[in-house]
């Protein structure tokens, strides 16, 4: 019986060994079979696991722009083969996933969507010299040091100071509770440049409650001590899945704060039974909304809900532009298939700095520093009547 | 020649043909590797293989010769890659030889880990079964728990220490903070190879196998088959429990001292060091047999590959793992299964069992 | 004021879990396997009363019954395929892990038919909550029923255990199976049924759980699971009033310590007085300790 199974068991692992080793040499040669040269974006984020929402979205949204540029000619005329692979929202499996999309023989990465594994996969791009854009993933790591990676959406430090000035400008409070994801390396970042910010802006932070990825769908405790501490406004940089369940219950123990959230929020009034009314009068901070009346993000909309029966979240949208910026830079560098990926990248971190696009997370233009990061401004919106409407 | 190999005791040959399957799976993997005939994936894979297999091994020692269920193996692995990782992030610029540096965060990383070991186990182990697979999950928990409200950070005064966040640290402008809470430690060298790895491996087949063809090995194994009677001829049964459970902690360590130089951020999720791991490398262990090292190695292999493996069925790639993973539970455990294939699989002498070999205990 | 709030949260919680824990228990003495597959059978519940109230329209009574009727045949049909086959297995590690891939096997199943978002549970408890001291102190009305549906469910169940002839074979089989069928219990069958009361029970904690803590994804189950295992054993394992206790106690402990010590060291609060608990009466609060013979 031992023998049998270690005799399978073996068998089973020479297989994969072959099938592995193997792998590269088939999936070359499918895509010459094709005949017409392509470029070929690869992406990587969770489509399992706690965060498949987002690695789903990117992947959608993704997709989106990749159809529509093939419809309209492709990238300087080249037509875009598109992948995408899981990494369960960890560092090791994204890695995994990134030399899968390797052997694919993927020229542009699109990722990662989490914050975590995009700060691996970002220094394996770096010493294999890939270009890197990612739609989500904000922690500074995850750019900085790395001159071959850029990103779509804000960096943490930037959402959070922001965040912080925009309160004291508009005056909207001096006491302010925070409750943030301590497990979640968005949202306690965001906190971080918060509670710096608000110092020098003069805001007092009377409460910060945290909760874990392992603890997120009781947030009584949280919600006494922000009461209990008299706040008028809760600070929610957290995604919008838990803040859906916040609102939720603080309106079932009566407590009725001032919101102010960031772009994780958004989403909010997307969440499918959420009672919208709970969530009239918060405010956000965010780079897209959904419901902008923008010929461009109604487009977008449109054709996300016809692909994939739903709203599109802020991620879907991220992962749209990251594709656009790569057509622009790509354009702008003339960069074309034949090169490999090394020539590809050094032309593209050229090229970067010099686009600027018009797209759904930056109405107005969207630059690139040198140093990866975007420069666009966010808006601040208040949801009234189920919908957004800009505070400015 | 197979004369003299017969005559050696048959642990000796079992061990012997551990070691090199080992060691001619590296060999034929350098082989194709300068061939230029590995795929990227694999390649990247191979630090990871020798991760599983050396977690693999060292639970083994707990739940195949020890006899009790430990659900907390992933916090000793996470205690090792933050010990250190903190300490190759802190010397990195001191200690510039990469080999060097590599070898004492891998003493750090095991003594830490088997420091932990020895604390957890001194309490746990006056428990049993369930209770203590419980406890054990319960301290894995803990130690994620309390790794993610851990910032530490460095400057021209010293160090800096904090639980609550990196504001509080209230270091100088020209400070760095070196373990960020969740957001862990972050720009630890990549300092861990496939050599390493494997060299890594062998060591910790040689320590367990050493061990339990020891005089210590067979009084841990004659606690596990009957506890009262081990105690009734004089085996000091707290002495000899901790000792295997330390070992396997310092193992574990090791490994997470490989998982942390492999990969450019470390940060204590509920996926890498969780109960969720804790539970994979038990399904290591269980799948390749219990008590089997051989079978640990290659279930830890198999396991880890099978995900990748399938990723080609993308939207089913999860789902396909999980109904292969039941199947080939119910294949090898399930009572009728096995009797379905001894009739029909013993025909070929290949999959008979010999008589004379006893079932499966030993390496 | 706010500590009175933070207990009657705590006793919320706990409630849920001790729903929870009575299906993993129950599971455990009679079958003794820890079923990981519990806490997912839980979330598949949630899924279909979702689904029959959001898409479907239906009554929420009718819904919640669609729901049980649903769990009881998935959790019978899991225990038939997976963990019958494997219940005289060499070692009884073998079905741990079978139920793990079951876990897995649940997760991924609901991932692909519902989709990663999270959605939100309908209220199908609509209960006005109750103001005491001015407003100052509030319980909802979700609390209350929890904490009601959890003292009745936990009575029924001492009642048929005690007092129906299925319940005593319960019993039976629990203290030793081979006995058991000796004496013409139908071994199999109460397994069985076990898995199926079990199962029911999870329905249940599924809508309780998910009107208490309204976002619904396919991982919803898993740490409610895990917890309410850590309060089963916490209890006593085995025993239904000690999941009861354990169940209610554990998320006091979690609020409290939440609210006082740490609101990000909740895991390493719970855990440590579990570890505290067990190291100083080693079989729970309520659970035998049984003399091992030579």
């Amino acid at each position: 019986m031992n023998k049998v199974k270690r005799f399978l068991g073996m068998a089973l692992a020479a297989l994969m060994v072959v099938s592995s080793a193997a792998g590269c040499s088939s999936d070359t040669a499918s895509s010459e079979s094709t005949g017409e040269p392509t470029f070929k974006i690869g992406s990587i984020g969770p489509a399992t696991g706690n965060n498949a929402a987002y690695g789903l979205a990117v992947q959608n949204g993704a997709q989106i722009a990749v159809d529509e540029i093939n419809a309209a000619g492709g990238i300087n005329g080249y037509q875009i083969e598109f992948s995408f692979e899981d990494d369960e929202s960890d560092a090791e499996k994204a890695v995994n996933a990134y030399n899968v999309l390797k052997d694919w023989g993927m020229q542009m990465l699109l990722g990662t969507v989490t914050s975590a594994p995009c700060t691996a996969v970002a220094s394996e791009t770096d010493n294999d010299r890939m270009f890197q854009i990612t739609p989500s993933g904000t922690a500074v790591e995850s750019v900085q040091g790395h001159d071959n990676v850029f990103r779509v959406c804000f960096s943490d430090p930037a959402q959070g100071a922001k965040s912080a000035e925009y309160i004291a400008t508009k005056g909207l409070a001096t006491k302010i509770a925070v409750i943030y994801d301590s497990s979640d390396v968005y949202s306690s970042g965001i906190y971080s440049a918060f509670a710096a910010e608000a110092e020098n802006q003069g805001l007092e932070i009377v409460a910060a409650e945290a909760f874990t990825a392992d603890n997120k769908t009781d947030f009584s405790v949280q919600l006494q001590k922000a009461k209990d501490s008299g706040a008028e406004l809760v600070f929610l940089p957290i995604y919008y899945q838990e803040a859906s369940a916040i609102l939720q219950q603080a309106d079932n123990m009566g407590y009725k704060p001032m919101y102010f959230g960031c772009d994780g929020l958004d989403g909010l009034l997307g969440v499918s039974g959420f009672d919208t009314s709970l969530a009239e009068g918060v405010m956000l901070l965010t780079p897209f909304s959904a419901d902008a009346q923008d010929d461009k993000t109604q487009a977008f909309n449109a054709a996300y809900e016809e692909a994939y029966g739903e709203t599109p979240i802020q991620f879907a949208a991220d992962a749209y532009d990251g594709i656009y910026a790569i057509k622009l830079a790509a354009e702008q560098a003339g960069i074309t298939p034949d090169m490999d990926y090394t020539e590809i990248c050094e032309k593209m971190i050229e090229a970067m700095p010099q686009i600027e696009l018009d797209g759904l997370t930056g109405i107005g233009g969207i630059t690139w520093g040198e140093d990866g990061e975007p420069n666009k401004d966010p808006k601040g919106v208040i949801i009234e009547n189920g919908a957004y409407v800009s505070m400015d | 020649m197979w004369k003299k190999w017969m005559a050696l005791k048959k642990t000796t040959r079992s061990s012997a043909v551990t070691y090199a399957i080992v060691i001619a799976a590296y060999l034929v993997i350098q082989l194709l590797s300068s061939l230029g005939l590995l795929s990227s994936l694999f390649t990247g894979l191979l630090v990871p293989l020798c991760t599983y297999v050396i977690l693999a091994v060292s639970l083994n020692l707990v739940v195949g010769f020890l006899g009790e269920l430990s659900l907390g193996h992933a916090g000793f692995m996470c205690v090792g890659a933050f010990a250190s990782a903190f300490f190759s992030r802190c010397m990195e610029d001191a200690i510039p030889v990469s080999g060097l540096r590599f070898l004492i965060a891998l003493l750090i990383g095991a003594a830490v880990a088997g420091l932990f070991g020895i604390l957890i186990g001194i309490p746990v182990l006056r428990l049993k079964g369930d209770y203590l697979a419980i406890v054990t999950l319960a301290f894995g928990e803990i130690i994620k728990n309390v790794i993610n409200v851990l910032f530490i950070g460095r400057d021209s005064n010293g160090f800096h220490f904090s639980t609550k966040d990196a504001v509080s640290l209230n270091m100088e402008p020209d400070g760095e903070v070196l373990i960020n809470g969740p957001q862990g430690i972050t720009g630890t060298p990549k300092d861990a190879t496939f050599t390493i790895g494997v060299i890594l491996i062998l060591i910790s087949l040689f320590l367990i196998i050493n061990l339990i063809n020891s005089r210590s090995g067979r009084a841990i194994m004659a606690i596990r088959d009957n506890r009262i009677a081990a105690e009734s001829i004089g085996i000091n049964i707290t002495k000899y429990k901790l000792m295997a459970f330390a070992i396997s902690a310092a193992l574990a360590g090791v490994a997470g001292v490989l998982y942390a130089h492999n990969l450019s951020t470390l940060t204590a999720t509920p996926k890498n060091f969780g109960y969720n791991m804790s539970i994979m490398i038990l399904v290591f262990v269980v799948l390749g047999g219990i008590g089997s090292i051989r079978g640990s190695i290659i279930a830890a292999v198999v396991l880890t590959l099978l995900p990748e493996m399938l990723r080609g069925l993308s939207d089913y790639r999860m789902l396909i793992y999980a109904i292969v993973l039941i199947l080939m539970m119910l294949f090898n455990w399930a009572p009728k299964a096995i009797e379905w294939r001894e009739r029909h699989l013993s025909k070929f002498r290949f999959f008979g069992r010999r008589k004379d070999e006893p079932a499966g205990k030993g390496a | 004021m706010s500590f009175l709030s933070y207990l009657i949260n705590g006793i919320s919680l706990g409630s849920v879990y001790a729903i929870i824990a009575l299906g993993y228990t129950m599971v455990y003495g009679i079958a003794k396997m820890l079923n990981f597959a519990h806490g997912d059978v839980i979330m598949i519940g949630a899924y279909i009363v979702f689904t029959c109230v959001s898409s479907a329209g239906m009554h929420p009574a009718l819904a919640v019954l669609i729901s049980i009727v649903g769990c009881t045949v998935l959790g019978v049909a899991i225990e038939r395929v997976a963990y019958r086959p494997l219940r005289n297995a060499a070692s009884p590690l073998a079905v741990l892990i079978t139920a793990i891939g079951m876990s897995y096997l649940l997760q991924n199943v609901a991932l692909l038919i519902f989709g990663a978002n999270t959605k939100t549970f309908p209220e199908i408890l609509t209960l006005p909550s109750i103001s005491l001291a001015g407003g100052q102190l509030n319980i909802t009305g979700t609390s209350l029923v929890t904490i009601g549906a959890c003292i009745v469910i936990m009575i029924c169940l001492m009642a048929f255990i005690h007092r129906t002839k299925a319940g005593q074979a319960m019993l039976a089989v629990s203290e030793d199976k081979g006995a058991a069928q000796l004496m013409g219990i139908n071994v199999n069958g109460t397994i069985a049924l076990t898995f199926a009361i079990g199962s029911a029970l999870a329905a249940v904690a599924g809508v309780l759980l998910c009107s208490a803590y309204p976002s619904l994804t396919p991982y919803t189950g898993s740490m409610p699971g895990i917890r309410a295992f850590v309060a089963a054993v916490f209890g006593g394992i085995g025993s239904i009033p000690g999941a009861f206790i354990g169940g209610i106690l554990l998320g006091v402990i979690e609020i409290l310590g939440r609210a006082y010590i740490s609101s990000q060291l909740a895991d390493a609060i719970v855990f440590g007085v579990l570890i505290v608990v067990l190291l100083v009466k080693p079989a729970g609060i309520l659970g035998k300790n049984i003399q091992e013979k030579v």
